[in-house]
């Protein structure tokens, strides 16, 4: 093995190959990180809304999370990137087409949010079903109107029994913000690729991707763990038994 | 807006997307029945009480989950020659041919999340049911295959069937090494035809339809197999 090739000059951009290697990372964490603020935020509303007993707000929460889960990532980043700016309105497809900054990024970050926002959705739905009725019943029994019981009770107490599985989600849009490289971002994978295809080097560079995926993943797992460890309700067992 | 969406288009491609659905359904199957039985190994070897079996195993599960799918393709696709070269211990020797090496990419893959879900099963089942496979004479093998397995199995089918479904989708991933899965056929004549709009939102139509019936009827099971049950 021969990690000299790291600091050889790259083929563009004027710097070495390491540059390429820390670009990489730099675009996966963008990505992920910013369609995870997306999908967390998307996903809190939409389990919430699953979780309500009106069923016209019920039922748009359950058709999203079916839609968005039963449709390949790949495909709808295509769909996203492709799709989108053909069918929306005239003015708006030309912006999508000519003016938007940096569009395979936006459109990645887009997809991975709306993407993983159904899966959030069904953590946080479950987390909220796991607690027992009779929080709500009581919640509700002493005065709290519905969005209160929610506020104060039922999600204070849902947010800490999903961190574990929501860990597992932030992971898993670490993980897929790799198929952005289909549009084009040059994020870890496809820069790992990148330098193989012109350096030759395939097996050392692989090697550097997947050691970087995995310390990434070690570290969230590390700090989750501290959080839920943290964040852990005095004589609650918790831990999310799903359902 | 949709006005000059050309149905045409996606008529005269059915047969090429049918191949490439065939594609698909085939890796999907074959990579499940891998995954599953590489997995059941892995889920042995992680619960075995012997480190050497029960460390490596481990190992493989966590690195292989901590990486994205499309990195393990880009590894197998690069390790497969050089390992096929290495054991026929001809130079010239050619690859096993794209659908045996996404086959080797997706069973590896989807072995270590199916370990998991096995063994979670594995130990889901009362330890007593253990104790009284021995106590009555059965040996690691008769315990495992004849009472363990059996009941542990029962428990995990809808979550297998799950974690299948979710395969399929991933299935379209093999897109990045260029072969013609379902998701390949569509996008290759889309840009042949300049008709991505509608080859993709049909792409996406039909991997909805599978998918949503298929979840469906995971959950009906989920709900037969609940009824008796606490």
């Amino acid at each position: 093995m021969d990690f000299s090739f790291l600091n050889q000059p790259a083929f563009s951009g004027g710097g070495v190959y390491l540059d390429w290697v820390i670009s990489g990372v730099k675009w996966t964490l963008l990505v992920s990180v910013l369609g995870w603020i997306i999908a967390f935020s998307m996903g809190s509303v939409l389990g919430v809304l699953r979780t309500s007993p009106v069923w016209w707000l019920r039922a748009p929460a359950t058709v999203y999370v079916e839609i968005f889960r039963n449709i390949p990532l790949l495909v709808q980043m295509f769909i996203w990137y492709f799709v989108v700016p053909e069918i929306v309105p005239k003015f708006m497809g030309d912006w999508l087409k000519t003016k938007m900054p940096m569009p395979e990024f936006w459109n990645a970050v887009l997809c991975l949010g709306f993407y993983t926002a159904s899966r959030v959705a069904e953590q946080v739905r479950s987390g909220i079903q796991s607690i027992p009725r009779g929080q709500t019943n009581a919640a509700l029994a002493m005065g709290l109107t519905l969005p209160q019981a929610y506020r104060h009770v039922l999600l204070p107490m849902a947010y800490r029994i999903i961190i574990p599985p929501m860990t597992t989600e932030f992971l898993t849009i670490f993980k897929n913000s790799s198929v952005a490289l289909t549009i084009g971002v040059l994020e870890l994978t496809a820069q790992a690729r990148q330098i193989s295809e012109y350096t030759f080097r395939t097996f050392e560079i692989f090697i550097i991707a997947t050691i970087i995926y995995a310390l990434i993943t070690l570290t969230v797992t590390f700090s989750m763990r501290w959080l839920e460890h943290r964040a852990r309700v005095p004589g609650y067992i918790g831990g999310a038994s799903g359902k | 807006m949709f006005s000059d969406f050309d149905f045409e288009v996606i008529v005269s491609a059915l047969p090429f997307l049918w191949e490439g659905m065939m594609f698909s359904l085939g890796l999907t199957l074959l990579a499940m029945l891998g995954g599953i039985f590489l997995g059941t190994l892995l889920a042995l070897m992680r619960l075995s009480p012997f480190k050497i079996l029960s460390y490596p195993a481990g190992a493989y599960v966590n690195l292989i989950r901590s990486i994205p799918l499309i990195l393990v393709i880009f590894w197998f696709y690069f390790l497969i020659p050089i390992a096929v070269k290495n054991i026929s211990g001809n130079p010239y020797a050619a690859g096993i041919g794209p659908f045996y090496s996404a086959l080797i990419a997706f069973t590896m893959f989807e072995a270590a999340y199916y370990c998991e879900i096995i063994r979670a099963g594995i130990q889901s089942v009362p330890r007593g049911q253990v104790h009284a496979a021995y106590a009555l004479g059965l040996n690691y093998r008769q315990a495992t295959t004849l009472v363990i397995l059996p009941q542990a199995f029962r428990n995990m089918i809808p979550i297998l069937l799950t974690t299948s479904i979710i395969l399929f989708q991933d299935t379209s991933l093999v897109y990045v090494v260029g072969l013609t899965d379902f998701m390949g056929a569509a996008s290759k004549i889309a840009r042949r035809d300049g008709r991505l709009v509608e080859l993709y939102l049909f792409a996406a139509l039909i991997y909805f339809i599978i998918c949503f019936t298929a979840s469906y009827f995971v959950k009906r099971l989920q709900a037969r197999y609940n009824v008796g049950r606490n």
